[in-house]
């Protein structure tokens, strides 16, 4: 019962980290790079875009899509690491 | 063949294939009337899903909002994208391994009592409630406009569609018929973005070609901002919101969607926990397909449109034009009588809406009686920027015609889910739960079922008769789902301290906040009081971006009042341990 306790609150652990990295991306992409930092970011261009506003159109919502999936990548993984796989 | 006769033929055959879609998932059971059995593969699910979220609004406005808006569009881009990673990060594989049919069944649950599922259900009401009304309204639009009949029977057409998908198949019937819908939609909106990106760019796909150039060497964005400039806007790119606000107003959008009910119920209908995260991915993945398009599309219509009718002649102007005139969707008032269209910043009209007199002018526009005294001669409605566009590129009238099928796809999609969730609140939250706990499995069906009916009756009420305040309630409906639901589930996932206590007065204080706010500061309470200046806005934060600071109240409050209140029983912490692990999450359970 123990050990089991002890597995549990190491997987949530190993969760939490990983929420943590993924979130801060999240933040730093829309929030960070398309709204508080934008203006700085306007200076540099990517093609036809200034950086800051491809950020807040586009590049924020591709960020996104990928954290979701890199989210499942590592939540499959660690299931089958702590046997919670099925 | 006409635009007409297109219209009809595309509309006949998307419709016939949900209406077969729908006698084929009939549902027998309650489990597969409010979680479709919970055997929906995580693609499948996924499709329904960004089906349900993308609404007429959506599919028809948002684009044109965009185009008006520039920069500051961008809030509805990424908070409502956004929220799906914090759905699929911190409710989405929970809420699945908890394993019931609603969210207030989590809420009553986790937190150990009928009051606090009785806030769930009220919170859940308000916010569906103020949703589905403009999503009536816009099924009502969108039919009238393209079967060429009044708004009125619009809605009634409407409401007989989305009762039978709703009556026959319950979330079975509504998940399959909506993967349809998707399909339908998303080929709808993206075969007029590859034109009209191939025609101005050169570039068929739209998210590449608007940061492309056009003929002449410049960058589309630049020839924009340039021409924004010469007329007077503010440039393109830069928008004209402050910093805060986009910042609050995202991150209501953000978190609201996470908490909007008709989203969450949608991860309880897959088998697994890991499907659960997958569906979140595939949902988003589908969205931001037309959530990239969106910014591109607005980018090409608002450079068409100035191009078209900047200081040119009325009389040489090309048919559409006067096509929506005649809706009463675009107005031009010749002011200072040269007989050429300026469009420059400012309102052209001393209200919202052109008023139109009944004569025609000399050159043969439609007058109106409220024309003010600014540079500026046109009216143009943000609506008609995604209808219009396919006309304004000259495309071929099948592709016209798609755009409505597109358009009532979206619009009967979300309106579906959005009922359902209604009906499932008063049938199982409500009767099954507080009121008859006895029902039977066929009682509680009938129930859901007489549930569906009330509420499709009201909504479309409300659709045929929209009350003035439902247009400005809408985008709220998210402020309202951010201030309460967001902080009670995602606390009770992650803070195994919280308790009833906490909860309850989080939500309670959340959602009267943003409410307080919403009345105070947008609509009024109507016929006694009028909206207070927005110089009142507290740190200049807009009502749609209180949800914002009403979710930190809301936090604040529950994490105050749960630490000077006693601890959770036992029995609730075993559960919080229970759905932090994914493994053996079984099915979708009522007991």
């Amino acid at each position: 019962m123990n050990s089991k306790k002890e597995k549990a609150s190491a997987y949530w652990k190993e969760n939490i980290k990983y929420l943590t990295i993924l979130l801060t991306i999240w933040f730093l992409v829309s929030f960070g790079a398309g709204i508080l930092f934008r203006e700085p970011l306007n200076e540099f261009r990517l093609g036809g875009f200034k950086l800051g506003f491809w950020f807040a159109q586009q590049g924020s919502i591709y960020v996104f899509v990928v954290l979701i999936f890199i989210y499942v990548k590592l939540m499959n993984k660690l299931d089958k690491k702590y046997g919670y796989d099925e | 063949m006409s635009v007409q006769v297109w219209t009809w033929i595309l509309v006949g055959v998307t419709f016939s294939l949900y209406f077969g879609i729908a006698i084929w998932a009939r549902a027998g059971s309650t489990k597969e009337f409010y979680v479709a059995g919970g055997g929906v593969s995580p693609l499948a699910n996924g499709m329904a899903t960004a089906a349900d979220w993308m609404s007429a609004a959506s599919f028809i406005s948002m684009a044109g909002i965009i185009s008006f808006a520039g920069y500051d569009g961008s809030v509805y881009l990424m908070g409502w994208t956004g929220g799906y990673v914090l759905l699929a990060l911190l409710l989405a594989p929970y809420l699945r391994k908890f394993g019931k049919f609603t969210v207030p069944d989590f809420i009553g649950d986790r937190y150990y009592s009928n009051t606090a599922r009785t806030v769930a259900i009220i919170c859940a009401l308000i916010v569906s409630f103020t949703y589905v009304a403009g999503q009536m309204r816009g099924v009502g639009i969108v039919f009238s406009q393209f079967l060429q009949v009044d708004i009125t029977l619009g809605v009634v057409i409407g409401m007989t569609v989305v009762l039978v998908f709703a009556f026959l198949g319950g979330m079975k019937g509504i998940t399959y018929t909506q993967v349809a819908q998707y399909c339908v939609l998303i080929f709808a909106f993206m075969v007029p973005a590859f034109f009209i990106s191939m025609q101005m760019t050169g570039n068929p796909i739209p998210q590449f070609g608007m940061g492309g150039k056009v003929e002449g060497g410049t960058f589309l964005l630049d020839k924009l901002d340039t021409l924004h400039t010469q007329l007077g806007f503010n440039e393109y790119t830069s928008g004209t919101k402050s910093t805060w606000d986009v910042f609050a107003i995202t991150l209501a959008l953000m978190a609201g969607t996470a908490g909007l009910p008709h989203v969450i119920v949608r991860f309880f209908t897959v088998p697994k926990v890991k499907d659960a995260r997958k569906s979140a991915g595939y949902a988003l993945l589908l969205i931001a397909i037309l959530y990239t398009t969106a910014p591109a599309i607005a980018v090409f219509s608002r450079t068409n449109l100035i191009e078209t009718v900047s200081n040119k002649e009325y009389n040489t102007i090309p048919e559409w034009f006067k096509n929506w005139e005649n809706t009463g969707l675009i107005a031009w008032s010749d002011k200072n009588k040269d007989g050429k269209i300026q469009y420059v910043a400012g309102s052209a009209l001393s209200s919202k809406k052109p008023v139109f007199t009944k004569e025609r002018g000399i050159h043969g526009e439609r007058l109106i009686s409220n024309a003010n005294t600014t540079a500026n001669e046109l009216y143009v409605d943000r609506d008609i920027m995604v209808l219009a566009n396919p006309e304004i590129a000259n495309l071929p009238n099948w592709v016209i015609a798609l755009v409505a099928a597109g358009g009532l796809a979206a619009a009967l999609s979300t309106a579906a889910g959005l009922l359902l969730v209604i009906s499932t609140s008063i049938s199982h939250d409500l009767i099954k739960k507080q009121l008859k706990p006895n029902i039977s499995e066929k009682g509680e069906l009938l129930a859901a079922r007489i549930a569906i009916v009330v509420a499709i009756l009201i909504a479309g009420i409300f659709g045929i008769y929209p009350p003035g305040f439902v247009a400005a309630v809408v985008a709220l409906a998210f402020g309202l789902a951010a201030a309460s639901f967001f902080p009670a589930i995602v606390l009770g996932i992650f803070d195994k301290r919280m308790n009833k206590e906490g909860a309850i007065a989080g939500m309670v204080v959340g959602i009267s906040l943003m409410l307080f706010y919403m009345i105070r500061y947008k609509t009024g309470l109507i016929g006694v009081m009028d909206p207070r200046p927005v110089s009142e806005w507290w740190f200049g934060t807009s009502p749609e971006g209180f949800g914002t600071f009403a979710m930190l109240v809301n936090v604040i409050v529950s994490i105050i009042v749960s630490r000077v209140t006693p601890a959770p029983p036992k029995k609730v912490q075993e559960i919080v341990e229970n759905i932090r692990i994914p493994s053996g999450a079984g099915e979708a359970v009522s007991h």
